[in-house]
């Protein structure tokens, strides 16, 4: 029988885990009466952050070069602008914007790559850079809201449910409810899937932590960093528009401030999977359970009723704060272990 | 062609270079609109409705409108020297600290007032001191649980502007004294954050060249270990420099606040963190630690808002100026990249061995 090894960084994704289950628990027996125990209610969870799930999967891909890519929120909202305006005043079809999108965010993170693999430029300059273009393009396509209410192909597709199979439940007036789920969600889990078994079991996953954890030797070791950054920097960027899509069929709308500061709760969220920023240590499930637990804080704030909407801010700062300090004990705790 | 070289290589070469080329962009365009020629230059002084003489100017305004981006790029020039990383809190701390001051003088739950809660001293000075504990605990987690500066300060990010509307309690809170209007508008002549900038920055420089700090600073960037083994607390400077950067946050969310005489949480000092870092990297320091040069970083922050304010003149909306400042930036940058520059070093000296062949 293999024994499992526990070392640090399992820890830290043990932690996280027990304390998502913790926190929903305890929002369970607290909030029973306002429906916290349906499976609806996590289900809620997953829609409303399907799109950060894929942009977090980005993240956590440049983390683990040890980059930084702060455009993404960016990204989101020409995606959504692009998408509303492109329905509502070009009368193009859904279908071809939807891979226009996709087509822009490659070339996206094949300039920002580029920029940071190959001329050496910081990343943080570079993605702001990114940031700043994106936002200001969302502001030159179009400087109103825009709602999509013509396409119907992409409506079908906003408002297709999944019904789950278990967890029906009558409702006060005797109703079935069936709990389901969005199509974004089943999208947003394909990702997550799909980049857990690209960073274990393909080349270029393996080179990415590679990368990360130490680049000269990746580099005396035969791999192309460069090439290995500027992947790395384009996939960030798709998957940052395929979130854009499931945000978009989330809202429906464009806006110019849609999806401000997205990039800071990817990161965070990432961080609390137990990513670190230097590169080299992460997994993408942690960073779907950081989302999870985000959703949950946000949740259970909505849950309470009377507290204002920053209460959810601070607790998620907090919990950071906390995973940090830990992080950074565990690390000196290894340190003197060495020595 | 050797003077050339040697004015090339100079650090401050290319924040006033980018400057110089911002304001020519301003003379052509006057030039072509068939205005005087040197108009971005003009000073002039006007009365205002109140009765006062001010001076009136695109250079004047681009001096006032920057004061903010200035005066944190002194802190974070200090932060990125010495931690090689970048503090994202200042825009937070911005608004904490203006929160902080309005609601002390309004008193909680007040939204509007015309008389002071309390003497203006009190909530400038807590203001100030809450920037200045940001500060500490942002250096805290750098320096002594050696937390990247990125996620360390990701938290106050995520807080700050949280606390801020805790305090004014979700609201915009108007203090409508004109004693606190003044930090952000005129005294005599010149618009005050102007003035609150250089005095700042004065400071700082009289600072660095009268004390050893800029050496410390530097030498901590450099190599941590070195320092700490050729005998001064790495880990003490560290603190002192997110003290400071801190510090600069909060009297740049004061003069930002008394500008707008409310405390508009939500919005003062938004994303003034990456103009900030933009202006740093700007004026030629690597965001990597180490070498620094303050001279710089205020150029830089003061060709950001030259940016801006060309851009308005130009008839670009406030949404859509961000398309053209990446532009600038990301032109800045890839001039700035070693391998760009390396390979017009190359054609430079084709060009040369042409000639002498």
């Amino acid at each position: 029988m293999k024994k499992l090894k526990i070392n640090s960084n399992s820890i830290l994704l043990l932690i996280t885990i027990a304390l998502f289950v913790a926190m929903y628990i305890a929002g369970c027996i607290v909030y029973a009466d306002k429906g916290f125990t349906r499976l609806q209610t996590f289900l809620n969870i997953l829609i409303n952050n399907a799109g950060l799930i894929c942009i977090a999967a980005g993240t956590t891909c440049v983390m683990l070069t040890g980059g930084i890519d702060i455009s993404v929120g960016s990204v989101v909202a020409m995606d959504c602008m692009i998408l509303a305006v492109g329905i509502e005043e070009w009368g193009w079809k859904s279908q071809t914007l939807i891979l226009l999108v996709l087509v822009i965010g490659i070339v996206f993170g094949v300039v920002q790559g580029y920029c940071i693999a190959y001329l050496g430029i910081q990343p943080f300059i570079v993605t702001m850079a990114g940031l700043f273009f994106a936002r200001g393009m969302t502001a030159v396509i179009c400087t109103d809201q825009v709602s999509i209410v013509s396409d119907e192909f992409f409506v079908k597709l906003a408002n297709f449910k999944i019904n789950m199979p278990f967890g029906a439940y009558e409702n006060k007036k005797g109703i079935l409810q069936v709990p389901y789920v969005r199509i974004t969600v089943i999208l947003a889990l394909i990702v997550v899937v799909l980049i857990f078994l690209m960073l274990k079991y393909t080349r270029f996953g393996r080179s990415i932590y590679a990368v990360g954890g130490n680049s000269q030797s990746a580099e005396l070791m035969g791999l192309d960093v460069r090439k290995t950054k500027m992947k790395t920097y384009v996939l960030a960027s798709f998957l940052a528009s395929i979130g854009g899509i499931c945000y978009c069929l989330n809202t429906m709308c464009g806006t110019t401030t849609q999806g401000t500061g997205l990039e800071m709760d990817a990161i965070s969220s990432a961080v609390i999977g137990g990513t670190l920023l230097t590169g080299g240590v992460g997994n993408v499930f942690g960073t779907l359970i950081g989302v999870l637990i985000n959703g949950t804080i946000s949740t259970l704030v909505k849950s309470h009723g009377k507290l204002v909407s920053s209460w959810a801010n601070i607790v998620t700062a907090i919990l950071l704060c906390f995973f940090i300090v830990l992080q950074a004990v565990l690390a000196k705790i290894k340190e003197s272990k060495k020595a | 062609m050797n003077n050339i070289k040697k004015i090339t290589k100079m650090q401050l070469f290319l924040p006033i270079f980018s400057m110089i080329l911002v304001m020519l962009v301003n003379v052509i365009y006057d030039v072509v609109n068939g205005n005087a020629p040197f108009g971005f230059f003009a000073i002039s002084t006007q009365l205002t409705s109140s009765g006062n003489t001010i001076l009136y100017g695109r250079l004047i305004d681009i001096l006032n409108r920057g004061s903010e981006v200035a005066i944190l790029a002194i802190g974070m020039t200090l932060v990125v020297s010495a931690s090689a990383g970048t503090d994202i809190s200042v825009g937070s701390v911005m608004s904490l600290s203006g929160g902080m001051c309005c609601m002390l003088l309004a008193g909680y739950g007040v939204t509007n007032v015309s008389e002071y809660a309390r003497p203006l001293w009190v909530g400038i000075g807590a203001g100030i001191l809450v920037a200045v504990l940001c500060g500490l605990f942002n250096g805290f987690l750098v320096a002594y649980l050696n937390i990247q500066p990125m996620v360390a300060t990701l938290i106050l990010w995520s807080a700050g502007r949280a606390i801020g509307l805790l305090l004014c309690n979700s609201a915009i809170v108007y203090v409508r004294v004109p004693s606190f209007q003044i930090f952000g508008s005129y005294v005599g002549l010149f618009p005050t954050p102007m003035l609150i900038a250089a005095a700042c920055i004065l400071i700082m420089s009289l600072i660095l060249k009268f004390t050893a700090l800029g050496t410390f600073v530097q030498s901590v960037g450099i190599n941590k270990r070195a320092a700490r083994i050729s005998g001064f607390s790495s880990a003490k400077i560290i603190l002192m420099c997110y003290a400071i950067c801190g510090l600069c946050a909060g009297i740049a969310g004061i003069t930002a606040t008394s500008r707008i005489y409310s405390a508009d949480t939500n919005n003062i000092g938004l994303n003034m963190e990456m103009d900030a870092i933009l202006a740093v990297a700007l004026g030629g320091n690597s965001l990597g630690g180490g070498k620094f040069n303050l001279a710089g970083s205020i150029i830089g922050a003061y060709t950001i808002q030259a940016i801006t304010t060309t851009l308005y003149a130009l008839g670009v909306s406030s949404a859509q100026a961000p398309v053209f400042k990446a532009i600038v930036v990301i032109l800045i940058v890839v001039i700035q990249a070693e391998p760009v520059r390396e390979y017009f070093k190359k054609l430079s000296a084709k060009k040369a061995a042409a000639k002498e062949a």
